[in-house]
């Protein structure tokens, strides 16, 4: 054990000194970093460790598609296309269609148009292709009463698509903010994770994300309408209610794009829009049709405003009004711009944490690091002796070690990552100290000075790997199961065992074969 | 050089001659701590229970806390539990969940918000619905009752099973004392909780593993001994090194108790609390076990086998084995 092959000693400095390298930027600040990358060599750009949430300071929100919603919508598209299917096909029904919380109902009298449309009916819903593959459930009530019910596959089918289609809007409106490096990802079947590192305003964010933007314009509906075909809707800039036309003209889907602006005339913020030629065709018909008319903007179920319509609008864009704020508008913009979500979102848990706490909580973090660093490198020395000295060069190859890896692995360091680290602190030096005890009860038990190191190394090493093993196996496990700054933790403990083998059997080893080999000791120093 | 020795030189107690006095003294310790848990119960932290934590911080003077307190009459959010810490400025305000689902709980923050104005900023805000608290509720468990089945197969596949049953039955002990532990101080158990009490976990299997690997080499190596003397030579043997590490890392967690500030300060305190049960199970709880188990030294042969396991008088050898 007491000769080392050159390579070996000089493979081990070179790593090391590449890993207190990749640790330099994490030390010093950002505005030092520029300097840095002119020094640093270029298969090495001078990276930073990724800070967690609860350290820089950010949003984290967890959303939930609202199924409710989702199943609505299901619904009431169920109950549109078979209304059309039965046109279509000239089908007799006795009384309408009625809807019911996971379906449609309907009545057809007639046997052989049942027997008919039965194949169609199935055909509405389609979660895969082939006949077996209809999203619908279709029980005969007696009396040619047909009870359609989605399946809990159309929904699951359905709720994951829309969780989807979410992520991607979201990633449009989130980005349109201008924040760095937001991150957004599903979770589960039907959650999606929000994180916004370094946001000051959280209100905005979540407005942001929990609208779900659905933009119609519909007419405002002339007295004595028929009231089954107006809805009562809640207006956005005054008290009551304003009757406005069940039929959507044009619907934000036909939106390509949308700017803030301001209103040339009163000066006042607004939204500019432009039409796809789809969109543009069709609100040019429709405001040629009803001049004179109010046609009211609907944003979620409600009325932005309602201005008149001045003459034919032609050229596919226009304009929306309504009393907004600067910032307001700019949501708007965002909003229309990145599309509406399929479905309701619903939050479900929120964790925010200021920028000053953030720092609060790096610093308390270093000193305790600093502390225990100290404490237990002088309580090495003075157990040790200059044993101690080689455990401590060891501890601190140790925590560089762990720093480069969680650096190289863009691993993000938490509060209880730090934690993590100072626990590993006290930790690593088990090793040394399992290898020292071995080595002097060995060298009590009457073996010479170097057939007592030998044998200290040898024997205590099938004790660190299983004590190592089984604090391993409990990292894991939380690394699995944990979310946010506990895996932060289990990242910086599994680390941390991992390189513990590492520094303390291999590094310790060469220490003391080099001291044995240019200091000539005679007798155990500890 | 004077070196500083914790332990003596070549101790020579006879540990296993207190699991008469440590086995008792453990178990009413662990019931003690099963009915607090029942009785008092953890002071469960928004994670698990669900509702809201802010931290404020006041711009500029101390937190008036007696009328943050009093906001829970105007708001009508129900128990607002206030709480200083730190520094006078600071102040935490932490309230249950609200009838009416997510939009409701959403509307309690603005509440407050608003109610606080500008006298104060808001330093972290945590929501937390009551069905992300039951999922974490159950991944704790989760993972606690994974990490234990983990680690005693693999101490199974490495050592005897008496070494897996005994290295388990140490750490539910330890298990059982923390969850006593957060009982009687009642601090807050929260997620990070979940992970001081998994890391005693590992800890404690740490010290357990170190002591039986050192029982089972001396079980190799002296065929003839007593088991209990054999043991007692093992722990003796492992002491210096089992009393320099717990120190080591005591004076780790001392830094963060001191240094690393409120928000993992439970963290700290329990693992503290967690290190010191695990050193004393390690040589108390677990060793003994062996014995009660009918570990025996392998020279003892077949014959002895068929007297079944352990009995009151443990392993004790019979003359001329």
């Amino acid at each position: 054990m007491m000769r080392f092959a050159p390579w070996k000693v000089f493979l081990t400095v070179a790593a090391t000194l590449i890993a207190m390298l990749i640790c330099i930027p994490s030390m010093i600040g950002p505005e030092n970093r520029e300097k840095l990358a002119a020094i640093f060599p270029s298969w090495l750009p001078p990276q930073s460790i990724v800070l967690g949430l609860d350290l820089q300071g950010g949003a984290h929100l967890l959303y939930e598609v609202d199924r409710a919603d989702v199943v609505h919508s299901m619904v009431g598209n169920l109950r549109d296309d078979l209304r059309r299917l039965l046109r279509e096909e000239k089908i007799a029904i006795s009384g309408g269609i009625g809807v019911n919380p996971r379906g449609v109902q309907v009545r057809i009298p007639d046997q052989a148009e049942r027997a008919r449309i039965m194949p169609k009916l199935y055909g509405l819903v389609q979660v895969s292709a082939g006949p077996g593959g209809s999203g619908l459930d279709i029980a005969d009530a007696g009396d040619g009463l047909l009870k359609l019910n989605l399946t809990d596959a159309a929904v699951e089918s359905k709720v994951r698509r829309a969780v989807e289609q979410t992520i991607e809007v979201l990633n449009r409106r989130v980005n349109g903010l201008g924040t760095t490096e937001p991150n957004i990802q599903r979770q589960g079947a039907d959650r999606i994770l929000v994180e916004v590192p370094g946001l000051r305003d959280t209100n905005r964010l979540k407005d942001i994300v929990g609208t779900t933007a659905k933009l119609e314009f519909r007419l405002v509906a002339e007295p004595g309408a028929n009231p089954g075909d107006v809805d009562m809707l809640d207006q956005a800039d005054q008290p009551g209610k304003l009757p406005v036309e069940k039929q959507v003209m044009v619907q934000g889907e036909d939106l390509t794009d949308a700017q803030p602006g301001f209103d040339q005339r009163t000066g006042e913020p607004v939204v500019n829009f432009r039409f796809n030629i789809r969109g543009g065709q069709k609100f040019g018909q429709v405001t040629s049709a009803n001049v004179g008319r109010p046609f009211a903007i609907v944003l979620d179920n409600k009325v932005i405003s309602a201005p008149r319509i001045l003459g034919p609008i032609t050229g596919g864009s226009g304009q929306i009004s309504g009393r907004f704020t600067v910032e307001q508008a700019n949501n708007l913009a965002i909003l229309l711009r990145a599309g509406a979500l399929p479905a309701k979102l619903n939050i479900v848990e929120e964790r925010t944490v200021g920028p000053g706490l953030g720092q609060d909580s790096i610093d308390a973090g270093k000193r305790a690091a600093y502390w225990a660093a100290a404490l237990v490198v002088s309580y090495m020395l003075i157990t040790y002796g200059v044993f101690g000295v080689f455990a401590n060069i060891a501890l601190l190859i140790h925590i560089s070690f762990i720093f480069a890896a969680l650096v190289l692995l863009r691993a993000t360091l938490t509060l209880p990552g730090i934690a993590g680290i100072v626990l590993t602190i006290g930790m690593a030096v088990d090793s040394n100290v399992l290898i020292y005890e071995r080595i002097r009860e060995e060298s009590h038990a009457g073996r010479s000075l170097i057939s007592a190191l030998d044998a200290g190394f040898k024997r205590a090493f099938a004790t660190i790997v299983d004590s190592n093993v089984t604090m391993f196996v409990v990292a894991a496990i939380l690394y699995f199961l944990g979310s946010g700054p506990v895996r932060g933790f289990a990242v910086s403990l599994a680390l941390g065992i991992m390189t513990t083998i590492v520094t303390a059997v291999t590094m310790t080893r060469m220490m003391i074969a080099l001291w044995y080999r240019y200091a000539r000791p005679t007798k155990l120093p500890i | 050089m004077k070196l500083l020795r914790l332990a003596p030189e070549n101790t020579k107690f006879p540990f296993m001659r207190f699991r008469r006095v440590s086995y008792p003294f453990s178990a009413v310790l662990s019931i003690v701590s099963v009915v607090l848990f029942l009785v008092v119960g953890m002071n469960f932290g928004i994670d698990f229970s669900g509702g809201t934590m802010m931290e404020v911080k006041a711009k500029s003077g101390h937190a008036d806390l007696s009328y943050i307190r009093d906001l829970s009459d105007h708001l009508g959010l129900g128990d607002l539990e206030v709480q200083g810490f730190g520094t006078p400025a600071d102040a935490s305000i932490r309230f249950g969940m609200q009838p009416g689902g997510d939009a409701a709980q959403q509307a309690a923050v603005e509440k407050v918000k608003s109610a606080l104005g500008d006298a104060y900023d808001f330093r972290s805000i945590a929501v937390v619905g009551p069905r992300v608290s039951g999922e974490l509720v159950q991944q704790g468990t989760l993972g606690v009752v994974l990490s234990i089945l983990a680690v005693l197969a693999y101490l199974w596949f490495r050592f005897e099973w008496q070494f897996a049953i005994a290295a388990i039955i140490a750490t539910m002990h330890d298990l059982l004392l923390t969850v006593g532990f957060f009982s009687i101080t009642q601090l807050e158990f929260n997620t990070t909780s979940i992970a001081a009490i998994l890391t005693i976990v590992g800890y404690s299997l740490n010290e357990t593993v170190v002591v039986l690997d050192r029982i089972r080499e001396n079980m190799r190596k002296y065929k003839k001994m007593p088991t209990d003397q054999l043991i007692d030579l093992s722990i003796n043997a492992v002491l210096p090194r089992t009393l320099m590490t717990a120190t080591t890392v005591f004076l780790a967690l001392l830094s963060l108790v001191a240094f690393g500030g409120h928000v993992i300060r439970s963290f700290s305190l329990a693992m503290m609390w967690g290190i010191f049960v695990a050193t004393y199970s390690s040589i108390f709880i677990c060793s003994p076990t062996l014995i009660y188990l009918g570990l025996r030294n392998e020279a003892r042969s077949a014959a002895d086998e068929v007297t079944g396991l352990g009995g009151k008088t443990g392993a004790r050898p019979l003359s001329g084995a």
